[in-house]
């Protein structure tokens, strides 16, 4: 039933290794049995994979650069630093990728009104932005605490014709937008689909949201060929549920490049308020996955905490938990601070704005190439522009907002 | 020993001519002492008694019961207080079926094996771990099966014949059929395709079915009580407790109003 073309596919029901699967509530299950069936027979289909990528190229802009950041380089001090521009998406961030991907297969499934959770704003917008296009009903569930850190995308959300629903139960930040889809998506599945915003979730969506930004890695591989005339020696990515990690690390796990993701340390690893599940959780289930995920020992979901809404996420994707425990994936992490000096770092060297989340990766990036040598090279994902971070950016620095100069 | 209590339980209803009732509450909402007495006072208007695990991320359930989980886990309620709530039931209540409902992310935390044996000692017959589907069961039913616990399955309006089968085929002690696409709480479906539904079911299983989500008053359980082996409500009970926090003794009696009021209408009216 797998098409061929897809590597490293998980079994039937969806497992990476032990973890991953479809924990699902019985109602669930056969939309997302009918949600998978669609996408192998989309995958299998040449006539998608036309419209998506004509999508990706005409409307989203890819192949987005890869820039060798020489000044950054020069900062850090040792390897040379590659940045893939996946800033320069529209709507600013790779979740493009998926939400193009999966609003065709809503479509081709008929679906005429999709919804969507969203963290930072970025998978909102993203979601928002092809429902316009698409002319689909759009409703985006939204933790009220971050709709109160990321007003900007909440806006934009709102002019792209989308309803945000506010999420009030739990912490009210990404993981209750989550639980509050879900709940939504069972009363709803008949006329509904639900565009799943990272590489974690029941099966088929790791794979999925995988397979749809696995253009990232793809690219950036052969732009490292063609500009360096080598691969790189380590690839970066930050990591809340993964889909931007999963994108860029998947194609080269079969090189002989060390990938390494970066976790949110928030307030330091030692600290209660990070939301670094690999490094400090343990296996769990968690909307409708087994993967590693922070709680406690009563297996109650603990809270996170993250200076970037997009990091802020008690779990993460089944495919990276089983790169993780095999010894495939790396683990390092920025705090908040970390990723605050890194902004501003990439700002001035690169006049790049970098969003938080992409932040730490590039914290960590500067820091692995700073104990290498100049010949060897570091990959890192930029997996979003900043703008929409200005107003955390302004109040952590103590940025004076009435004497703006 | 457990699945033949609750065989015993059904076969004590249908004898009356009567469908069982299945009451739900959360344990320690909206206090571990308070839940007790709550939980105590339910068993004996109940035929079946859910011991709703309280998490913190209760995907399924709609407002009432969540906010019951909040009130449980704000009252500091740990697995040890569940497991001894589910004993003091069983202690003063020695053949009403007692089953915990719950997400898998408890049980899978405490480790299965521990949670199964900590179940079995307390007198409990079954689980029902919302999200682990039949695919998924592998991961518990041989350590349920070892400690004589019952993994009781759910289906749903969206459940096709296939996966009908594959639960019956998973699945012990009763099927739990949720009468509606939907979290808990939300309106009730249309009889008529309840009723349908649990005819196709009875094509593969010869387990009891009772029927829940949704189920808010006595003349909705009356309907449903006429063709399912059970009738299960929820939400209902736990807004008693809602409508009540400030005052135990009230909660108790409100509780034990609506339980009767739904326990009247199991039985089923004799065919002329």
């Amino acid at each position: 039933m797998y098409n061929l073309d897809i590597q490293h596919a998980p079994d039937l029901g969806g497992h990476f290794g032990e973890f991953g699967g479809r924990f699902a509530a019985e109602t669930l299950m056969q939309p997302l049995k009918e949600i998978e069936d669609a996408f192998f027979a989309a995958w299998a289909d040449p006539a998608f994979h036309a419209e998506r990528m004509d999508l990706l190229t005409n409307y989203v802009g890819r192949a987005t650069p890869l820039y060798h950041a020489k000044q950054l380089t020069a900062e850090a001090g040792g390897a040379q630093i590659y940045l893939k521009r996946e800033d320069l998406n529209h709507t600013g961030a790779h979740k493009i990728n998926n939400t193009i991907g999966q609003a065709l297969l809503a479509r081709r499934m008929g679906k005429k009104k999709v919804i969507a959770e969203t963290g930072a704003g970025q998978h909102g917008v993203a979601t928002a932005t092809v429902a316009a296009m698409f002319n689909m009903h759009c409703d985006i569930y939204m933790g009220r605490e971050d709709i109160r850190r990321q007003a900007p995308n909440v806006f934009r959300m709102k002019l792209l014709g989308a309803n945000v629903v506010p999420v009030d139960s739990g912490s009210s930040t990404l993981k209750d937008a989550v639980n509050e889809a879900l709940r939504v998506w069972v009363a709803s599945c008949e006329d509904t689909y639900y565009i799943f915003g990272t590489a974690a979730g029941p099966h088929p969506f790791p794979l999925m949201v995988r397979q749809f930004h696995t253009v990232i890695g793809q690219e950036a591989r052969a732009q490292c060929l063609a500009q360096a005339g080598k691969l790189p020696d380590v690839a970066v990515a930050c990591v809340g549920g993964g889909s931007n990690a999963i994108g860029m690390l998947h194609p080269l796990q079969d090189d002989d490049i060390r990938l390494v993701a970066v976790e949110a340390a928030g307030h330091g690893l030692e600290s209660n308020a990070h939301s670094a599940s690999l490094a400090k959780g343990r296996p769990g289930i968690i909307h409708g996955s087994l993967s590693y995920l922070l709680d406690n020992d009563e297996g109650q979901i603990q809270p996170t905490h993250s200076i970037s809404a997009g990091l802020d996420y008690p779990g993460v994707g089944p495919e990276l938990a089983a790169m993780f425990a095999s010894g495939r994936l790396e683990l390092d992490s920025a705090t908040d601070t970390d990723a605050l000096v890194a902004f501003q770092a990439l700002t001035k060297a690169e006049g790049i704005i970098p969003a938080l989340e992409s932040s730490h990766a590039i914290a960590a990036g500067m820091r692995i190439a700073a104990s290498m040598r100049p010949d060897q090279m570091v990959l890192i994902n930029l997996s979003g522009r900043g703008d929409k971070d200005l107003g955390t950016v302004m109040d952590a620095l103590g940025f004076d907002k009435g004497s703006a100069l | 020993m457990s699945q033949l209590r609750l065989d015993q339980v059904f076969a004590r209803c249908a004898q009356e001519n009567r469908a069982a009732l299945v009451g739900y509450l959360t344990a320690g909402d909206p206090s571990i002492l308070q839940s007790e007495a709550l939980m105590l006072k339910l068993a004996e208007e109940v035929d079946i008694i859910e011991i709703g695990m309280p998490f913190s991320d209760p995907m399924a359930d709609g407002p009432v019961i969540q906010a019951a989980s909040e009130r449980a886990l704000e009252a500091g309620t740990k697995m040890h207080d569940v497991f001894a709530i589910a004993s003091k039931v069983r202690r003063a209540n020695p053949n009403i079926g007692i089953i915990f409902m719950g997400y898998a992310n408890v049980p899978y935390t405490l480790g299965f094996e521990a949670f199964a044996a900590q179940a079995q000692a307390a007198g409990v017959d079954g689980a029902l771990l919302v999200d682990i589907p039949a695919e998924e069961s592998a991961i518990c039913a041989k350590i349920f099966k070892a400690h004589d616990l019952c993994h009781i399955m759910l289906l749903a309006p969206t459940s096709t014949e296939q996966r009908i089968a594959l639960a019956a085929q998973v699945g012990s002690g009763f099927i739990y059929y949720v009468s509606l696409a939907g979290t808990t709480g939300a309106e009730m479906g249309a009889i008529a395709e309840i009723k349908e539904k649990l005819s196709l079911i009875r094509k593969y299983s010869n387990l009891p079915i009772c029927v829940g989500f949704g189920i808010k008053v006595p003349e909705q359980a009356r309907h449903i009580a006429a063709f399912a082996d059970g009738v299960v409500v929820g939400s209902h009970f736990v807004s008693q407790i809602t409508s009540n926090l400030q005052d135990s003794v009230a909660m108790v009696e409100a509780l034990s109003v609506a339980a009767h009021a739904m326990s009247a209408e199991m039985p089923r009216a004799e065919v002329a």
